[in-house]
């Protein structure tokens, strides 16, 4: 089935099977691997990307679903040269230990900020609820995002 | 994990979704937020070899005050029912529930008219479409119908939907005083026991999920409440108790009983 869709401002066209998975048609097709997928059952959170702007865990949505719409992934935050603050405060604070979950605490981190631009730590730790990080103890991971969040304020 | 092979409609009209269900039977599925098919299918639990997306039908996607009632369309997600201002304000404990559900990323895809046509035994909605005495619409080739949230619910993935219905939207008297209470799985965030309490001085309606095969009304905590919650004791009174690897049945009964207290008590 021909889908169309754009992909961190750039669109694509390309006739896949309807049985590929979004996150199977990003990595596979457009060769965008920043985008991983954990546990391919939709527990694990480390697929998140945003589909017009909510973030959704695109191992569960099928590439045909999002034909027509705008989807970002994690290469999509960094404008240019410049890390996007949510990817800057990660590296400053230590919010990544291996790295797997990182792309998609990163793009839950945007939906968390939008919605709340000034989340306490308790709102933080539960809009992270869908993504698990098996390194961190989420500590450092709720710091970032804190700091990522006063960051984007001023 | 790749499911089997299956082709994709996406329907642009519940007349077409209707006319597709009648044409291809048992083999087509509907698709809506897809968070409770695409994983069955991915396990090979459930083999479509249609799918039939109505996430495009822009009818089902409102929600409106009409008179006493607040009606949401099926397709309404999640996190939409748990933003609206009109849920929130005559409906909270619905806005309550679906903010309980799963996470972020679940409550953006995931729609009312799909979990309750998934009927899990541990879904949240149940419990509240329960307690608040709610109707179901439905739509198939014999035309509409109302369907009583007491006649919807069967066991466990099994509701009163014909092959050819779907659900289109779903009314709601509005409720001045009521809540959910959950004791969540602490991995998926379903419940092990869900209680929706909807009063109106000493009559209420209690919508408990998660407990049986099938989400019931405690008609017998019902019954016997006078305004005192002790009433909660009579949570699974002729109930058949589920028993799995999150809470025995002995556990889930007593889980019952304080959660259906707790929301007496809220
Ligand atoms: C990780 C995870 C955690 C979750 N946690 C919870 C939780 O805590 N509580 C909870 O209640 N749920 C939970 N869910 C389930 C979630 O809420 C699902 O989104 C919901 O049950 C199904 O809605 P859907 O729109 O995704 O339906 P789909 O998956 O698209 O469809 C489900 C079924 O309903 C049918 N269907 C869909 N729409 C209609 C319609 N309008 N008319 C007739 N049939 C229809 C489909 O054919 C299919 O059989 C969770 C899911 C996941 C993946
Ligand atoms: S890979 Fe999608 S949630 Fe784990
Ligand atoms: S940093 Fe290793 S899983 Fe999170």
């Amino acid at each position: 089935m021909k889908i169309s869709i754009k992909v961190n401002g750039v669109s694509h066209s390309h006739d896949i099977e309807p049985r590929i998975s979004l996150a199977q048609y990003l990595r596979e097709e457009l060769q965008l691997t920043g985008t991983h997928i954990g546990c391919d059952t939709s527990g694990c959170g480390s697929c998140t990307i945003l589909i017009d702007g909510d973030a959704v865990k695109s191992c569960t949505v099928l590439a045909v679903q999002a034909d027509g719409c705008e989807v970002t992934t994690i290469e999509g935050m960094a404008n240019g040269s410049g890390m996007h603050p949510i990817q800057e405060a990660f590296k400053e604070h230590h919010g990544l230990q291996c790295g797997f979950c990182t792309p998609g605490m990163v793009m839950t981190a945007a939906e968390i900020i939008k919605a709340n631009p000034n989340p306490t730590e308790a709102e933080i730790r539960d809009g992270l609820k869908g993504n698990f990080c098996r390194c961190t103890g989420y500590h450092n991971i709720v710091k970032s995002i804190q700091h990522a969040a006063e960051q984007i304020q001023s | 994990m790749i499911p089997s092979k299956f082709d994709y409609i996406k329907a642009s009209s519940v007349d077409q979704a209707i006319e597709l269900l009648d044409q291809h039977g048992w083999e087509a599925k509907i698709l809506a937020g897809g968070h409770s098919l695409i994983p069955a299918m991915k396990l090979r639990l459930n083999n479509p070899s249609i799918l039939i997306d109505i996430s495009g039908i822009g009818e089902l996607n409102s929600i409106t005050e009409q008179g006493d009632e607040i009606h949401i369309g099926a397709n309404c997600t999640h996190k939409a029912i748990a933003n609206s201002d009109l849920v929130q304000k005559h409906l909270g404990l619905l806005a309550d529930a679906a903010n309980t559900i799963g996470d972020i990323q679940i409550r953006n895809r995931g729609t009312l008219g799909g979990s309750l046509a998934h009927a899990d035994p541990s879904a949240d909605y149940p419990a509240v479409v329960l307690a608040c005495d709610a109707t179901i619409e439905v739509q198939g080739k014999n035309g509409v119908r109302s369907v009583a949230a007491t006649d919807f619910f069967q066991g466990t993935f099994t509701t009163a939907l014909e092959g050819d219905e779907i659900i289109t939207s779903i009314r709601f008297p509005k409720v001045s005083q009521g809540n959910y209470q959950k004791f969540y799985q602490s991995a998926s965030r379903f419940a092990v026991v869900g209680v929706a309490v909807v009063k109106d001085g000493n009559d209420v309606r209690v919508g408990v999920t998660g407990v049986s095969d099938a989400p019931y009304r405690a008609t017998a905590v019902e019954e016997a409440y006078t305004g005192n919650a002790d009433a909660a004791e009579h949570a699974v009174d002729g109930v058949e108790v589920m028993s799995d690897h999150f809470a025995d049945s002995d556990y889930r009964a007593h889980l019952a009983r304080v959660f259906v207290r707790r929301a007496l008590e809220a």
